[in-house]
């Protein structure tokens, strides 16, 4: 039913990246037990949200006694990227049933879409191999995570491991002057807005930032909301946007990974 | 402390919601074909600003308006980390890299400056 030679070239492919995953993993569980979450909970949370800036950014909030509702909205926003990702692999997903493409969604990340996207004719084999590598290495990896958090003594600062990948994800994130200024802003008031109630402070950064980075668009790219819909394979109106970026601030703008 | 049930509702709440963007339009496809032109743009700039948002306070802690943040001398060890950090993680992209550098830098700065 499933091209195992395809299934095989999708684990092989996302392989090196697995590298990549694991120490999130790793970090996602220990950090969540060192948060107050019980174990149970932590599993059950890869399972359920299956996106590790996200459980980062839940438990970064909740072991900061942040307001249960706001470490929620937060994990949303993190995974707010999904809806582009939906958006453009919609159409290499439209010949598999409803079932089929519930369990392809729900497989969905970074790694898994940024290999299949660029693929031409049925994906599903592919994609498969890449996501459910991926979801393995992540349950094992938090669940290890989870059963080594426990032993480690807080003096060495471990939680400080959260912060520092999420750093690793932000240097490939900032790919121009206008995310540039996304990250600025996003940064500069969620560090002044620590003290707001509800710990809201990350909230209202991540929107200062997309909004800074929004204007900062406007102001020095040509045409960049058509530009963006391209790139997720979207706007019929994209006359402008085929043409060859000609501005140092537009390359690889609009490309997200 | 947030209590277990508590948690599982947050877990469940955030768990259904990312699902529901994963599922959105590859469920819709053919009824809405396309994402909106303006929310596509909004999107490009979520990672740098959420991610950005999220490292700040970390590292910046005592320039928060919060009179609970730590002093700047708790935060040294965190500040040079981070700085190291941003360095590493710019230069080579590699996350084993940027985790390692990181804490090994907070952990020498740290007893450097309990040594003081």
């Amino acid at each position: 039913m499933v091209d195992r030679a395809a299934t095989l070239a999708g684990v092989r492919d996302v392989a090196p990246m697995l590298l990549g995953v694991a120490p999130f993993g790793l970090v996602a569980g220990v950090a969540a037990i060192e948060a107050g979450f019980p174990a149970e909970v932590a599993v059950g949370m890869s399972v359920l949200v299956f996106a590790g800036a996200a459980q980062l950014a839940l438990i970064e909030l909740i072991g900061g006694g942040g307001a249960p509702a706001i470490a929620a909205a937060t994990a949303l926003v993190v995974n707010l990227r999904y809806l582009m990702y939906s958006a453009s692999i919609a159409p290499q997903f439209r010949r598999y049933s409803a079932r089929w493409r519930t369990l392809l969604s729900y497989l969905m990340t970074d790694q898994a879409y940024a290999l299949t996207v660029v693929r031409e004719g049925p994906v599903r084999a592919y994609y498969l191999g890449a996501a459910l590598a991926m979801w393995i290495t992540w349950q094992v990896t938090t669940v290890a995570g989870v059963l080594v958090g426990a032993s480690i003594p807080s003096s060495w600062d471990l939680s400080f491991a959260v912060p520092l990948t999420f750093l690793a994800l932000l240097a490939p994130a900032v790919e121009g002057r206008p995310t540039l200024a996304a990250a600025l802003a996003g940064g500069a008031v969620a560090t002044l807005g620590v003290g707001l109630p509800f710990n809201a402070g990350l909230l209202a950064g991540a929107l200062s930032g997309i909004a800074a980075g929004g204007l900062f668009a406007l102001r020095t790219e040509e045409n960049p909301v058509a530009e963006a819909a391209e790139s997720v394979g979207g706007a019929e109106d994209s006359a402008d946007a085929t043409e060859e970026p000609t501005d140092p601030a537009e390359e690889g703008g609009g490309e997200q990974r | 402390m947030t209590d277990a049930t508590t948690l599982w509702a947050v877990v469940v709440v955030a768990g259904v919601g990312t699902l529901a963007f994963r599922l959105s339009f590859v469920m819709l496809f053919g009824r809405l074909d396309s994402i909106p032109p303006r929310l596509a743009f909004a999107l490009r700039f979520v990672p740098a600003a959420v991610l950005a948002a999220l490292v700040a306070p970390a590292v910046l802690g005592p320039l928060a308006l919060d009179p609970t943040a730590t002093t700047l001398a708790d935060q040294v060890p965190r500040l040079v980390a981070g700085v190291v950090a941003v360095v590493v993680a710019w230069r080579t992209g590699n996350v084993f890299a940027t985790i390692g550098g990181g804490m090994v830098t907070l952990w020498l700065v740290g007893a450097a400056v309990a040594a003081l």
